[in-house]
């Protein structure tokens, strides 16, 4: 297999890189993954509640009263003076720091570059990053998870909330895809 | 043999922690795999020209609830011990949006950015510098928007129950959506694919 159509990684270099895999095969690999985890814990996947622990983690080692007298980031410290990084969704999210590293590296593709459209600046892709990041996590805080443990699944479970949440996502990024053409075309 | 396993004492918390690397891992690996390490490749999902995330999102959604209902119905897994997270419309409503706008603007969720970081994408790893503000952001305002937080039912609802409707009926309305989704993705791609190559 050949870079020649790997969706902007080429950037008209010569790469090995391979292309990617086909998407329904990648999404029976994704939903027994999600099956995997309902037999075995009785939850499926999730990503945004990590950095939320890990948050709490990092504000405790600055100021542990503040972080203890702040609602939201106590329900994230651990029972009984537990880390904590010591949550499912924590090692979770480090499993999937490595499964996508492994995925990387044998296919060709780990590459130190901003993900980006060829009319806007590095500087402004990493501004945008930035606050997109930030509009997501408020986000995932309200509709309690995000694309993983909502979308996907919730999806899966049929949880009302959940498909409610899976709809407006994809109404509010359709709703501003036609004013942020300039950073991805 | 009962599942979920962890909920039917097979192993303890501390192993738990063990099996959700390993998961952790699995899921990483198809997030890659699909193309979904790049914001470039999630993003063309809404210029409907490589309709790879709807494609991957409801063929794994479609997979896991067949296998659920599967397992249900042969009595080896019981399906009221799996987490099920509470219904609260108001704030999924602006929640959701949020999401979509983060998601079009930063170019990756929480999942996809870790896998995107991990095969070197800078924008990615900025993306979760904005996620860890974000929160922190949050809990402090976390007083202020409180009661929004809280707001709608909170109770633990599915679609069958919502609508009134058998399980298997929702099961199967569901593939038939997917399926739907998958020829009209078809054909937006045929129609928009083309064009965004250049």
């Amino acid at each position: 297999m050949t870079a020649v159509d790997n969706h902007g990684h080429g950037h008209g270099k010569h790469t090995v890189s391979q292309d990617y895999a086909n998407p329904y095969v990648a999404g029976i690999g994704l939903g027994l993954v999600l099956l995997a985890a309902f037999v075995f814990v009785g939850r499926g996947l999730g990503a945004s509640g990590a950095f939320a622990s890990s948050l709490a983690w990092l504000l405790s080692g600055i100021s542990p009263d503040h972080v203890r007298a702040n609602e939201y980031l106590a329900g994230y410290l651990g029972e009984d003076g537990a880390s904590p990084l010591k949550a499912w969704l924590v090692f979770e999210v480090a499993g999937v720091f490595m499964g996508a590293l492994f995925s990387g590296l044998l296919a060709g593709r780990v590459r130190f570059a901003a993900d980006k459209g060829p009319r806007v600046s590095t500087a402004v892709r990493l501004v945008t990053a930035f606050v997109g990041g930030m509009f997501i996590a408020v986000g995932a805080a309200l509709a309690r998870g995000c694309m993983s443990g909502q979308a996907l699944t919730g999806g899966a479970l049929l949880n009302a909330g959940s498909w409610l949440t899976m709809m407006m996502i994809f109404v509010g990024a359709y709703a501003l895809a036609y004013f942020l053409r300039w950073q991805w075309r | 043999m009962n599942a979920p396993f962890l909920k039917f004492g097979m192993f303890g918390d501390e192993t738990s922690l063990v099996i959700a690397f390993v998961i952790g891992v699995a899921f990483g690996f198809a997030l890659e795999r699909a193309g979904f390490g790049s914001a470039k490749k999630l993003i063309s999902q809404f210029y409907l020209n490589d309709m790879a995330v709807l494609k991957v999102m409801f063929t794994a959604i479609v997979t896991a609830m067949l296998g659920l209902t599967y397992l249900g119905w042969m009595g080896v897994l019981d399906l009221s011990l799996v987490y099920l997270v509470p219904t609260h419309v108001g704030p999924q409503i602006v929640g959701g949006l949020l999401l979509g706008v983060g998601f079009i603007v930063g170019g990756y969720c929480p999942g996809t950015s870790v896998a995107a970081t991990a095969t070197g994408k800078t924008d990615a790893l900025v993306f979760l510098a904005g996620m860890f503000a974000g929160t922190w952001v949050f809990a402090e305002m976390y007083p202020a928007v409180k009661g929004f937080y809280e707001s709608g039912s909170g109770a633990q609802m599915t679609l069958p129950q919502a609508a009134g409707l058998p399980y298997g009926v929702v099961v199967f309305a569901v593939v038939l959506m997917a399926v739907g989704a998958f020829y009209g993705a078809s054909l937006l791609e045929k129609r928009f694919g083309v064009k965004a190559e250049e």
